[in-house]
């Protein structure tokens, strides 16, 4: 058991809580930068694209996770960011000023799209999501003289101020020292008072509201974060794809970005990454699992929407904190082990909370 | 001429959208929870009656009945074993549920050897017959999908006017703990509405077999149920089948005067319009909550 003790007051926000924390978290640091050197290339590209699904998970997750505001169309500012990652590039702007831009871009249109977050909320917002998904979709489709309509788009190497490069082990650590920034930025975010006032919005509009929370201003602002983490790993999946089409960036891609904060535990920073790896990592070990199957099972193309809607259904009914809420769980078995009580994290029934209220 | 042909395909399309919306408001009005599988649903009635009808071998009104009954069974298995466990947590999480359950549905009718991953045609009697009515040729399985709609909608009204169960219904989807109290079976009564709305959706699914191809992916078309449900207000059964013949003929008069693309779209456009303008539908109530 570890016992922490409060001696000052600076503990309370600092980011590495305790040695522990200091001691796994750079180990994982250092793994992650031994990788392309130890690892066969074809898995540093799987953790390159985990990467960049993590931070676009992390978007997902500070929009529906912290804030309560869920997006069924968060692909469209994927599909926003790469194109205009896309565009510029071969216009001949430098990898980082063009990312910034598409980040800005993305920004921009997320903050647009947050706008009927002011009035609408729960279903509804979804629906406008959906809605709004749908048309930037069929506008990268039109709009041919940009987007090549849906012949796509070829993406150019990255370029560094006159040093282009290709090699998977330079994206590799580019991916990596914008994940890591990114997930220091949103942690940065959680703790400070812009943080705190998005939770606030999650667990109760009306009571953030009489604290003095500007719902307006927070949740424009929650989108437009979101809306800018998903366009960077929309720029960064353009390069890394070296080429986008909109199909990529559909309705399909959006569910399977909320199956990453879903699955990876709703409300938790570890989440976006735990389910950005479930999400790389369970097409690989379905085509692995299918040689051992028989053949007329296997080989069939409706296996891995199975294998997912099953995962999907087991982790709603059975662990709705996902994946980091399972670890939770381990973590406390371990460190409590004789006095871990099984009722630790039971879960109260509620009654059904209604929004229709007369 | 050419525009009132537009206009009434764009009403028998409408009546699919409506049907479907119309289960997703029944489950949204009595239970409040969001379902994101009737699109799914309507597929798997699709499949379920063209299974019956060629690899079985029943006839057309054989085939109907037997689709519906076994889609009304499926869908209170569905309340029973996953949406019951977890009513009280979180809206969202019902609707992720509703996506999972939709997955399994897509990969499952997928896995199905020679018959998953193709184009099929229902053959119904009423198939490539037109009725020409004053100089339009009005293909017949249209005429057959807006009658059968006008049916059902009448037959629902008639429900839950004048029996005991809708009247129930009616009581549950005001308020289920006032309901409980008098004595209404409010759980068995939600089974009961999820399989309605699974039925209703195998109906849109059958009638939109003849108009369209049967494949797995076709479950896609219910995500214009939402538009439909938004417009018509979400808690109004009418109002849903009149938001999806809304969108329908705004979709078929947008493909005949507008550019290439804005058939697809326009009924996202009229949603967030809706949404901007009027958030609570065309025939939705104002709610405001208290605290």
């Amino acid at each position: 058991m570890r016992f922490i003790f409060k001696l000052s007051y600076d503990q309370d926000i600092r980011l590495a809580k305790h040695s522990g924390h200091v001691f796994w978290y750079g180990l994982l640091l250092m793994s992650l930068l031994l990788a392309p050197w130890v690892l066969p290339a074809y898995w540093s590209t799987l953790i390159t694209l985990t990467m960049i699904y993590g931070i676009v998970g992390l978007g997902l997750m500070l929009l529906s996770g912290f804030t309560g505001l869920f997006s069924i169309g968060h692909a469209a500012f994927m599909g926003v960011g790469a194109y205009m990652q896309a565009v510029l590039t071969s216009m001949g702007w430098p990898f980082p000023i063009a990312l910034l831009c598409s980040m800005a871009v993305s920004a921009l249109v997320g903050a647009v799209v947050g706008l009927p977050a002011l009035r609408v909320r729960g279903i509804y917002l979804a629906i406008a999501t959906l809605a709004f998904a749908f048309i930037v979709q069929e506008v990268l489709v039109r709009w041919e003289s940009i987007t090549g309509g849906n012949r796509g788009l070829a993406v150019g190497m990255i370029d560094l101020f006159g040093w282009k490069t290709s090699s998977p082990t330079v994206f590799y650590y580019v991916c990596l020292i914008l994940t890591i920034l990114a997930t220091l930025g949103v942690l940065n975010l959680l703790r400070s008072a812009t943080g705190r006032a998005f939770v606030a919005i999650r667990d109760s509009e009306i009571s953030a509201q009489s604290m003095g929370v500007n719902l307006a201003r927070y949740k424009t602002l929650s989108f437009a974060v979101s809306a800018a983490l998903a366009g960077l790993g929309g720029a960064l999946s353009a390069h890394m794809l070296r080429f986008i089409s909109p199909d990529q960036f559909g309705i399909v891609q959006s569910i399977d970005l909320l199956l990453i904060v879903i699955i990876g535990g709703l409300g938790s920073v570890h989440g976006a990454f735990f389910g950005a790896i479930f999400l790389i990592a369970t097409p690989q070990a379905i085509s692995l699992a299918k040689d051992f199957l028989p053949s007329a099972l296997g080989q069939t193309v409706g296996l891995q929407s199975l294998v997912y809607g099953l995962i999907l259904i087991a982790f709603v009914l059975f662990e709705p904190m996902g994946i980091y809420g399972r670890w939770v769980k381990i973590r406390t078995w371990f460190e409590l082990a004789p006095l871990y009580r099984k009722g630790l994290f039971k879960r109260q029934k509620s009654f059904q909370k209604t929004e229709r209220l007369k | 001429m050419q525009l009132l042909q537009q206009l009434i395909n764009g009403i028998a399309q409408g009546c699919i959208y409506g049907l479907i919306a119309l289960g997703f408001v029944l489950i949204y009005k009595a239970t409040e929870t969001v379902s994101f599988v009737q699109g799914e649903l309507m597929m798997l009635g699709a499949f379920l009656g063209l299974i019956l009808m060629t690899v079985v071998g029943f006839p057309y009104w054989l085939a109907v009945p037997s689709t519906l009954l076994a889609m009304v069974a499926f869908g209170v298995l569905i309340e029973r074993i996953a949406v019951r466990p977890i009513l009280g947590e979180p809206a969202f999480s019902i609707v992720m549920l509703t996506l999972g359950i939709g997955y399994v549905a897509r990969g499952a009718i997928m896995m199905i050897p020679g018959l998953g991953t193709d184009f099929q045609a229902l053959p119904v009697p009423y198939r490539d017959q037109t009725v020409e009515i004053g100089g339009l040729m009005i293909g017949a399985e249209r005429l057959v999908a807006v009658a059968v709609t006008v049916i059902l909608c009448l037959l629902l009204f008639l429900m839950f006017r004048f029996t005991r169960i809708g009247i129930a219904m009616q009581a549950a989807s005001q308020s289920q703990l006032a309901a409980y109290y008098m004595g209404i079976p409010v759980r068995q009564l939600n089974g009961l509405v999820w399989g309605m709305a699974a039925g209703v959706a195998a109906v849109a699914g059958l009638l939109l077999a003849p108009i369209v191809l049967i494949d797995s992916n076709m479950g896609f078309i219910g995500l214009k149920a939402f538009p439909a449900a938004v417009v018509g207000g979400m808690t109004s059964l009418p109002g849903a089948v009149l938001g999806g013949v809304i969108i329908g003929v705004i979709e078929s008069l947008a493909g005949y005067t507008m550019p290439e693309g804005f058939k697809d779209v326009a009924a996202y456009v009229v949603v967030l319009i809706m949404l901007m303008v009027r958030p609570n539908g065309l025939f939705g109530g104002q709610f405001r909550k208290k605290v």
